[in-house]
């Protein structure tokens, strides 16, 4: 392994004067034996996947229960009104992960980012920047890999399954990922790229898993919403020069020692928080019956 | 490190909606299935902590047993599995347990044909890794992701050093090992986690030694 976590990440890729995509790329040769084209090629394929959920999400999908799709489509309809207050590159990164995430509990095909649960945020925020920093192939790729790199050192040190960590754990881990690649992708520094990691985590922290009749739509695809906005405001923080006080590596293990403490009820087990709400235990009546 | 790849982070590519109990769970159907080598008449699962509580909206039980049916992660026909199986003839039964277990995403599965028999514990650690943590009662470590076999033999002395002999032969590097027995003298198991593939000819010359009874690839 060439790094455990941000601070050996970073200083590889200082040091080496390479992007922390290219730490990922070594570290995958050295790991599976694969060559370099062979890597490359493997995410190509995975960002394929990614484009053609968004692209089918934009046209709209509805779920099997009905409960979620079509909020993607609303969203891009609202940007071209002109009318959108928070900015459209901002809104088109919620809309496509709404996108992703729409196709996800349509059990459609996509590609987990670092799961399935929360698959929107990062291609929802690569294909928004992706027209305003016009990339090569290659850079998107990057984009991927630099996700990776930092999805990495969260899964290893601390978790990115919502039924051990919660939804902190999920989103909150796939738009740090986000933050740290929209960084590097905008031409911001690996120490950037870790700033922008732990102010998005931070701001994720303590938040619960507890999806509406255990599916993976209410909340999931408005959390993915607001994990890619959550995601482009903190790389923008971080590009401005603004740091955390709290090294990333600390904000990955409060997040690691906060979802210890969580009580399982808020763990993927549908039995709390919104789950839990006189509506949340409606729809599940609706959907599954009285008895599940 | 429980994540080893850039893929365990960016990807699997699968079907939705869930990485650890969708994904996850067709991984550990697979894994079963590829062991026990066959499609089984019967396939009994148990499902426990978040498993149990959720499958139904994950789409778990169409996983695991779309993984049984030898489907990939990303494989189409996964939402239609359970009645691909019952069209197939296997016999399907889910059971809800209340027991807590380690770890929140666990299933056992136990398949059968005839005399054959094989029951395996999966837990699903999220983003569609997995770990088998059991198999036919004895306790094992296996990611999945790279290239490993499991040796059935008799508890001699020698079997270990002749296997990995062969393996070193064959300039195939060990990654992680596991040896466990139930009994002295009886039945042995060996887990091998490998860097490189292991061909035909080495399998081959696994199953000549002495005292082997059985040798199966887990992951290719």
């Amino acid at each position: 392994m060439l790094f455990r976590n941000v601070a050996e990440l970073v200083e590889l890729a200082e040091n080496k004067g390479v992007k922390i995509a290219e730490i990922m790329i070594q570290q995958e040769i050295e790991v599976t034996g694969l060559t370099r084209d062979d890597i490359i090629a493997k995410m190509d394929r995975n960002l394929t996947v990614m484009e053609q959920a968004v692209e089918r999400g934009l046209k709209g999908v509805t779920s099997v229960t009905g409960l979620t799709g079509g909020d993607a489509v609303l969203l891009q309809k609202y940007i071209q009104s002109g009318k959108a207050l928070s900015g459209n590159i901002l809104l088109d990164a919620v809309s496509k992960a709404v996108a992703t995430n729409e196709v996800n509990a349509a059990m459609g095909t996509i590609c987990a980012t670092p799961t399935a649960g929360s698959a929107g945020v990062v291609p929802g925020t690569l294909f928004a920047v992706k027209e305003v920093l016009n990339p090569t192939r290659m850079e998107m790729i990057e984009f991927l890999f630099t996700s990776a790199a930092f999805g990495f050192v969260v899964a290893n040190n601390a978790s990115i399954s919502g039924a051990a960590g919660g939804c902190q754990a999920e989103v909150g881990s796939a738009s740090g990922m986000a933050a740290a690649s929209i960084v590097e992708m905008a031409g911001g520094t690996p120490k950037q790229a870790a700033e922008a990691m732990a102010i998005t985590l931070k701001n994720m922290l303590g938040l619960v898993c507890d999806p509406v009749a255990g599916l993976v739509e209410v909340p999931c695809v408005k959390r993915n919403a607001m994990g890619a906005s959550n995601a482009m405001t903190a790389a923008d923080m971080a590009l401005a020069g603004i740091t955390s006080r709290i090294p990333c590596d600390e904000v990955i293990n409060a997040m690691y020692l906060i979802g210890q403490s969580m009580p399982s009820a808020l763990r993927e087990t549908a039995e709390g928080g919104l789950a839990a709400t006189p509506t949340g235990r409606r729809l599940q009546e609706e959907i599954f019956g009285k008895k599940q | 490190m429980k994540y080893r790849s850039a893929f365990d982070i960016i990807g699997p590519v699968m079907i939705g909606p869930s990485s650890s109990h969708t994904a996850g769970a067709a991984r550990i159907g697979r894994v079963a299935r590829t062991l026990f080598g066959k499609q089984p008449s019967k396939a009994e699962i148990s499902l426990y902590g978040s498993f149990a509580k959720t499958y139904k909206g994950h789409g778990t039980d169409v996983a695991i047993i779309g993984g049984i049916l030898d489907f990939d992660t990303f494989d189409e026909r996964i939402p239609s599995a359970l009645q691909l199986a019952e069209e197939a003839g296997i016999e399907v039964i889910f059971t809800v347990e209340d027991t807590v277990t380690d770890h929140p995403n666990t299933v056992r599965v136990k398949l059968t044909e005839g005399d054959r028999e094989l029951e395996l514990v999966g837990i699903s650690i999220g983003g569609g890794t997995i770990e088998i943590t059991e198999l036919n009662s004895f306790e094992l470590k296996l990611s999945g992701e790279h290239p490993a076999i499991l040796v059935v033999h008799n508890d001699q002395f020698g079997v270990i050093s002749a296997v990995t002999n062969i393996l070193s032969k064959h300039q195939i590097n060990i990654g992680h090992m596991e040896v466990s027995r139930k009994e002295k003298g009886k039945m042995a198991i060996m887990v091998i986690e490998v860097d490189q593939k292991i061909g035909h000819d080495v399998m081959t010359e696994l199953e000549g030694l002495p005292n082997i009874t059985q040798i199966i690839r887990m992951v290719d």
